[in-house]
């Protein structure tokens, strides 16, 4: 069933507040959500007042601060820091985001953070994605062919098809947009979510790839494909611009056009 | 505790290669009834205060008839389309959502007949 309230374990109390030091002069509330798991307790916001003199200009750069000089505790994903590997995908201010690309100038007053919106949470910024990355592998993200590649080098691909493949291969599965889908959020059991959909899109469009039918077939379905209801949260929140919302109606369009 | 691996969750029962149908009428039957609508909308104000014999009259016309019944079939058909989704995306309960859905059509289907009888009656009894 659609849950619209927290179950009594999850609802969030007020945490610590960790103050700024003395003599700053640009200081701005950091409201982050805390969870330990381990701990038995309920979530809590702690809120980390930084001095945005001594801080980097990413949302990103002010989570390490916290983490270097203010609270060890804090747990997050990051790796790359400049949008290109997808983990530090988390909810910035309301909206799903790359904290690494995200600026801080970006945010008027206090700035909320809490992990991707209805997943499990590993703890405090960390969501389990296990099911999602599941939902991936289910979709075969590899090249199928039956022709053999020439002896001598790659299956080739013109420029024009390959250019069918621009705004697509941009995807870094940060989870951002299934997790702003409230579709993925009610039936992520069975729907497989706008990145998951974009993803078998690439492959589907792929001139390259010659198992386009078995792809299909399996995307035909009410639930893996037809709940999305095109309601846009995904292309709006994706940190890398793309439109899944796109690829899911050509997805749709593909399935009329084999009827 | 569950010993299922992620992989096998997610593939559940394997997809049942159906739902482009459904999808496509509900498409079909709401661009259907834009037109639909916008002619009911009209005809019936033109007949704002009009008494019971003119209106019988109207409704005699085959053209009427023709278009309040498709209108009415159409209306009901989109309306149990998009409850069954509506149903499907938020009753995750087996049983209720069964439940929910077979009570859904039955009442559709006795609203849709009902109405459509009453055109015909009034189009051919006046």
């Amino acid at each position: 069933m659609a849950e619209f309230k927290l179950p009594a374990n999850s609802v969030i109390k007020e945490g610590k507040t960790w103050p700024a030091p003395a003599g700053a002069t640009r200081v701005k509330n950091f409201r982050i959500y805390r969870y330990d798991p381990d701990s038995g307790q309920n979530p809590r916001w702690d809120t980390y007042q930084i001095d945005l003199d001594k801080c980097g200009p990413m949302v990103l750069d002010a989570l390490l601060k916290i983490k270097n000089e203010i609270d060890p505790s804090l747990t997050f994903r990051r790796s790359c820091r400049e949008g290109i590997c997808g983990s530090c995908s988390m909810n910035i201010g309301g909206t799903n985001t790359l904290a690494c690309i995200k600026a801080i100038g970006a945010f008027d007053g206090d700035l909320q953070i809490s992990p991707l919106p209805h997943m499990s949470v590993v703890k405090d910024l960390v969501p389990d994605l296990t099911h999602f990355y599941a939902q991936y592998a289910s979709i075969k993200p590899w090249m199928q062919t039956r022709t053999p590649a020439p002896p001598d080098r790659e299956h080739l691909q013109s420029p024009e098809d390959r250019k069918k493949l621009d705004g697509l291969y941009e995807c870094i599965l940060c989870a951002s947009c299934s997790t702003s889908c409230p579709s993925y959020w009610w039936n992520s059991d069975r729907y497989l979510g706008p990145a998951v959909l974009l993803q078998a899109y690439r492959w589907v469009v792929d001139s390259r790839d010659e198992a386009t039918g078995e792809r299909l077939d399996n995307l035909e379905d009410p639930f893996r494909l037809y709940r999305c209801h095109t309601i846009m949260n995904c292309t709006n929140t994706c940190p890398k611009g793309l439109n899944p919302a796109k690829a899911i109606g050509e997805l749709k369009k593909k399935m009329i056009e084999r009827r | 505790m569950s010993l299922l691996t992620p992989f096998k969750r997610a593939s559940g029962l394997g997809s049942t290669s159906d739902g482009v149908k459904h999808w496509w009428m509900q498409r079909m039957t709401a661009v259907a009834l834009v037109p639909l609508t916008l002619w009911v909308a009209f005809a019936v104000a033109s007949h704002v205060g009009a008494d019971y014999a003119t209106v019988a009259a109207w409704f005699a016309k085959p053209f009427t008839t023709t278009m309040l019944t498709l209108f009415v079939f159409t209306a009901f058909f989109h309306a149990s389309q998009g409850l069954t989704v509506v149903i499907e995306d938020y009753i995750h309960h087996d049983g209720v959502k069964v439940t929910a859905l077979v009570a859904m059509k039955l009442v559709l289907v006795l609203l849709g007949t009902s109405s459509i009888l009453s055109v015909l009656r009034v189009a051919f009894a006046g």
